[in-house]
């Protein structure tokens, strides 16, 4: 029964139409697929942020005193490996992409609901046999496991480790495969391309990469893992074979994948800023074609990563300039964001606040990527911090920061409870200023010529200070993400219940209740409106502040 | 009051009495966009395929070019009797599987089962040759690994000049990896078959519902394809003396 | 900890000055970007803090507007471009007549060896203001020589020579540092680079050696017997191998290749591989037989055959003017 405080109340959702474990990992319903995805992901979120922390905690001092070496080796690759194919790559487009592409176009569901199913299932065997890899020794090759040392000269699990990634990879391929076909054949009456809200736009873009790139990763790891078990030489110069050619097959999915990882935060940050500006995109078309144009330029570019590998000349001068235009998108979307607030009409809520960290974060990484482009500074910088700290600036400081401002944006629409805002305001300060302190001095380190991957320093003490300021900010940044973890928590249970549209947003997917029923819509909408239709929306009421609290 | 299950309407694929073909499932409006969405759907997936065996290609020629020698001594160790028996096999699966889908559309059911049980019958044989040359690379020691054998072969067209066994063993690698994975494609193709023809048989396709022989068949000509391009690029090569 | 804390690395080598420049010019471009979008994000979200009765200002776009900030952001890209690709080329192209110094890589230290005979291990001694040229490879797998101070940076790989320069400016020891993780020793594969006033290293040159690396060589070349198909005289059921460093060769199969380091060293390991015009296939192979500084010993004795000159120093100079394509590839990384 609907009340004044309880809007929702006693009304079927797609939480409460069935109970049991099995009504879960049975369902085919991709809102609850999202949150099957959710608990995983988050799951492996905190092991492989527990590896950071070691790993923080062992560079305090420069000795090799916390763990030995080879402990060391296997923490930073097992915290890249868990971090990038367990975490960021499904994070977005498995957890936020799976509860709102449907929705957002007005579909009922995914095209194919089993196979979404069936990747989570796949995600969760990739899971549990890296758990198992890393629980029995685990793999010390660095998560890019170059040849010939992951072929002919390590001992660690790593055919175990190259299986859980192959099929967590195949996850990968089929979320990608489900939301393209849904985009194209199951958009609502009216939705027609230029319809659609930027977040659709940008996992379009995703999942064209994750189709296309990640099976080069997967045949990799056969060819690694076959050459490892029967000393072939694809890969071996002893035996005929060329190491520069894993470097080549790895990176040509590798540098894609990164994409993958910011393209959807880049699609959040447009659903937010265009909610807490009140206002359309500005330059809405531009940004939808960067999605595409970094998709497309992405497969371009990925020998950036082996300037000092051993390639000529000139591959290193084509690849230079390529990666030099594939930045120019990632630019064109940050004016744009920019450039929408002007004349906007902004409030700073939680999910707000991410943006505007994401917006000053990813620039810092993209202007970064600048210089690791140009080559003569690429050859003093490449395998040090430096790299390290703008994968993380891109990586944490965007991708991350996506990810949570779209879990407060979305949260309410979700759980159909309000989030705590002043603990979201406080954690989201906590990430910014934790995150900047743990990065920020990597550069530094990187410039000064600190190697990546080096367990011990003793023979460089002048990198501690530097170094010390690093984990302090790490532990700040881990408290800034346990908090979130926390108050969702708290809210599924003492949380306001949420109205359908708390934000007074534009979008589809609050059109419908909070939570959603099982099909989403009681009635199949038929779309005769542009997307943000902020003007639409608030002009009946412009003396309203229009957000529940 | 909300009764979500038939929350919202299929849309004109009810038909006058509520009803609809039981194959539609309910998160689509209309048949047709089931059809659609499953057709766009094995296409992207083929596209993955595409490259995944194209890592393959690449890494083979890369290394054809490299080691062009070696690769054509190897080369002429395979049987490009059975390789090209197979190709006709598998030529020959293709229209059968065609044949089972224009008997789907045209209601004839005989010619239906019949083809897809000469399409299975004719992927067995695929793999039956195929285990038949694996077996003969056993016997001859061209398997990689720790056994594998390469001495004393010329380098056609360069007398006296003998073979780098290291060399030929990347070749043999990327054969067994390339026809390795064909075959296990293969494998899974003809489980799909079996499946189809089990549905066949309960009657499951008409002429207005026949989408998973479609999509099944996409499937299957793409492996034939795949081999296609692998049997010019491994047997084919140089074949003069 | 405090009292040593740097926060920019020394600069020791010719091609510093360079890479810290483009750095500068970096910084530059992207602190004032990063203060734009900042100053933008504040300003805006300040001014247009939402107040009540006031409605956003709906603004679609404008494609001069983004026009501008595509083209403008790219042709800022394109001088970076440009400036990175003229610092690169410059320290990929080691000078003429520099020294060359040969560097064998291995789980986990250094193993260098100078052209004049000096061995040193995870060292390396250079005078100030001499062009020192490294040629490189590993024993097993992929490591990197780096020194931060000299802004210099290669991989060394197995199965192949990679090379690369510096001419040190300033005396001093600077760390040396693999950068490319190589397994459990990685952070220990240190050393130092030495860098000695001419008078200083001449002392220490005189320190005693084995004699020129390339004498070295010559000794190998005997006790393998290459010297009996390798003959001076036109008789050799090998090429004749007087002069032939630095300069093309026709193969068998057509191709025409420069005799580099890394061909003389792929003859020795490979000889099938890129067999000499006009020469029976009957080279043994000598992989698993010579060391990585054998093979070293015997690229060296093969490139002082190129003239008689200074013992060890590299002279692709021959009686006939060197071509210019001889010039740059004979130096150049593969």
């Amino acid at each position: 029964m609907a009340t004044p405080n309880d809007p929702q109340g006693g009304r079927e959702n797609y939480l409460n139409k069935h109970y049991g474990v099995w009504s879960w990992l049975l369902t085919t319903d991709h809102k609850r697929i999202a949150l099957l995805y959710l608990l995983s992901i988050t799951f492996f979120f905190f092991i492989g942020g527990f590896f950071a922390l070691l790993i923080r905690l062992e560079l305090l001092t420069p000795a090799s005193d916390l763990v030995q070496a080879d402990t060391y080796n296997k923490l930073f690759t097992m915290h890249g490996m868990v971090m990038v194919f367990f975490f960021l790559i499904p994070s977005i487009p498995a957890v936020l992409g799976n509860f709102l592409v449907p929705m957002m176009i007005g579909a009922k569901d995914l095209a194919f609901p089993r196979v979404n199913l069936l990747s989570w299932y796949l995600y969760i065997i990739g899971g549990v046999m890296m758990l198992h890899c890393m629980l029995t020794g685990g793999v010390d090759t660095g998560w890019t496991f170059y040849t010939p040392f992951s072929t002919a000269f390590t001992n660690t699990k790593i055919v175990e480790a190259g299986l859980a990634i192959f099929v967590a990879g195949f996850s990968s391929i089929l979320t990608g495969l489900n939301f393209v076909v849904t985009i194209h054949r199951m958009r609502a009456p009216g939705m027609t391309w230029s319809r659609l809200p930027l977040f659709i736009w940008a996992h379009y873009a995703t999942s064209i990469i994750q189709i296309l790139g990640t099976p080069v990763v997967a045949i990799t790891i056969v060819l690694v893992a076959v050459e490892r078990t029967l000393h072939l030489g694809i890969f071996d110069p002893k035996l005929g074979g060329d190491p520069l050619l894993f470097q080549h097959l790895f990176w040509f999915y590798s540098h894609p994948a990164v994409y993958i990882m910011i393209l959807p935060s880049m699609g959040i940050m447009s659903e937010i800023i265009a909610c807490f500006s009140r206002k359309r995109i500005f330059g809405y078309h531009f940004v939808a074609l960067s999605s595409i144009a970094i998709a497309v330029f992405g497969f371009l570019v990925w020998a950036h990563h082996m300037f000092v590998a051993g390639i000529s000349l000139y591959a290193a001068l084509i690849f230079s300039v390529l990666s030099y235009a594939v930045a120019v998108p990632s630019a064109v979307k940050v004016f744009n964001w920019t450039a929408t607030l002007y004349k906007g009409s902004i409030r700073y809520e939680a999910p707000m606040l991410y943006a505007f960290g994401f917006l000053g974060l990813f620039t810092m990484g993209g202007l970064t990527g600048l210089f690791l482009a140009a080559l003569g500074i690429n050859v003093h910088v490449t395998d040090t911090y430096f790299v390290v700290a703008h994968f993380h600036y891109i990586m944490v400081g965007g991708a991350v920061m996506g990810y949570l401002g779209g879990m407060h944006f979305w949260w309410p629409k979700i759980s159909g409870k309000l989030y705590p805002e002043g603990w979201a305001r406080l954690a989201a300060l906590i990430v910014f200023i934790g995150f900047n302190l743990t990065f920020f001095p990597q550069f530094v380190l990187g410039y000064l010529g600190m190697p990546r991957r080096y367990a011990d320093y003793s023979h460089m003490p002048e990198f501690q200070v530097l170094n010390v300021l690093s984990t302090a900010g790490s532990t700040v940044l881990g408290i800034g993400y346990l908090l979130p973890m926390l108050y969702f928590l708290w809210s599924m249970r003492y949380g306001k219940p949420a109205p359908d549209n708390p934000w007074n947003a534009a979008g589809l997917e609050w059109k419908t209740a909070s939570p959603p029923p099982t099909f989403n819509f009681e009635e199949e909408p038929v779309v005769t409106w542009e997307a943000y239709n902020y003007e639409e929306l608030d002009a009946p009421h412009p003396e309203e502040v229009p957000v529940v609290r | 009051m909300s009764d979500s299950s038939t929350a919202m309407s299929h849309g004109d694929a009810h038909d006058v009495d509520g009803q609809h073909n039981p194959a539609l499932l309910h998160h689509f409006a209309t048949e047709q966009q089931q059809r659609d969405s499953a057709s766009l759907g094995m296409w992207i997936f083929l596209a993955t395929e595409v490259m995944f065996f194209g890592g393959l290609f690449c890494a083979y020629l890369i290394y054809r070019l490299k080691y062009f020698g070696e690769f054509a001594a190897a080369s002429q160790q395979l049987s490009v009797k059975m390789g090209g028996t197979n190709t006709i096999v598998l030529i020959c699966s293709s229209l059968t599987v065609v044949l089972a889908i224009w008997a789907a559309q045209n209601s004839k059911r005989t010619l239906m089962l019949g083809s897809l049980v000469l399409t299975i019958l004719l992927g067995f044989a695929f793999l039956g040759i195929k285990s038949m040359e694996y077996a003969e690379k056993f016997e001859k020691h061209h398997v990689p690994g720790p056994s594998f054998q390469f001495d004393n072969v010329e380098v056609p067209g360069h007398p006296g000049q003998m073979a780098n066994p290291n060399h030929a063993q990347i070749y043999f690698s990327l054969y067994f990896v390339m026809t390795g994975l064909h075959a296990l494609h293969m494998i899974i193709g003809i489980g799909i078959f079996v499946w189809l023809l089990w549905a066949a048989w309960k009657g499951r396709f008409t002429p207005e519902y026949h989408t998973p022989l479609e999509i099944g068949g996409l499937y299957w000509h793409f492996v034939d394809i795949i081999w296609i391009y692998l049997f010019p690029l491994l047997y084919l090569i140089d074949l003069r003396k | 900890m405090l009292d040593n804390f740097p926060l920019w690395p020394e600069r020791a080598s010719t091609l510093a000055g360079g890479v810290d420049a483009l750095f500068i010019f970096l910084l530059i471009v992207s602190g004032l970007m990063t203060l734009l979008i900042f100053t933008a994000v504040v300003y805006f979200a300040a001014r247009y803090r939402r107040k009540p009765g006031v409605l956003a200002v709906q603004i679609e776009g404008s494609t001069p507007l983004e026009l501008t900030w595509s083209i403008i952001p790219l042709f800022v890209f394109m001088v970076i471009f440009l400036w990175g690709a003229v610092v690169y080329f410059k320290g990929r192209t080691p000078p003429r007549d520099s020294t060359e110094v040969y560097v064998v890589a291995k789980q986990w230290m250094w193993k260098l060896e100078h052209a004049e005979g000096q061995r040193e291990i995870n060292e390396l001694h250079v005078p100030v203001g001499r062009d020192v040229k490294l040629i490189m490879t590993s024993q097993d797998v992929i490591h990197s020589f780096f020194v931060p101070a000299f802004r210099m940076k290669q991989d060394v790989l197995p199965g192949r020579y990679t090379m690369a320069w510096f001419r040190a400016t300033k005396p001093g020891t600077y760390h040396l540092f693999c950068a490319e993780y190589c397994g459990t020793q990685h952070s220990g594969m240190i050393g130092s680079i030495v860098v000695m006033e001419p008078a200083q290293y001449e002392a220490w040159m005189g320190g005693g050696s084995g004699g020129p690396l390339s004498a070295t060589g010559e000794k190998i070349f005997a006790e393998l017997g290459c010297a009996t198909c390798h003959r001076t005289d036109a008789q050799g059921r090998g090429p004749n191998l007087q002069g032939v460093f630095g300069k093309p060769v026709q193969l068998e199969d057509g191709r025409t290749v420069m005799a580099d380091e890394n061909y003389i060293r792929e003859c020795v390991l490979d000889p099938g591989a890129k067999r000499v015009k006009g020469f029976q296939p009957i080279m043994p192979t000598f992989q698993g037989l010579v060391s990585e500084e054998q093979v070293n010993a015997l690229v060296a004795y093969v490139k002082s055959l190129a003239t008689p000159g200074p013992a060890g120093a590299s002279s692709a100079a021959a009686p006939v003017p060197p071509s210019k394509a001889q010039q740059t590839k004979g130096s150049q990384v593969n």
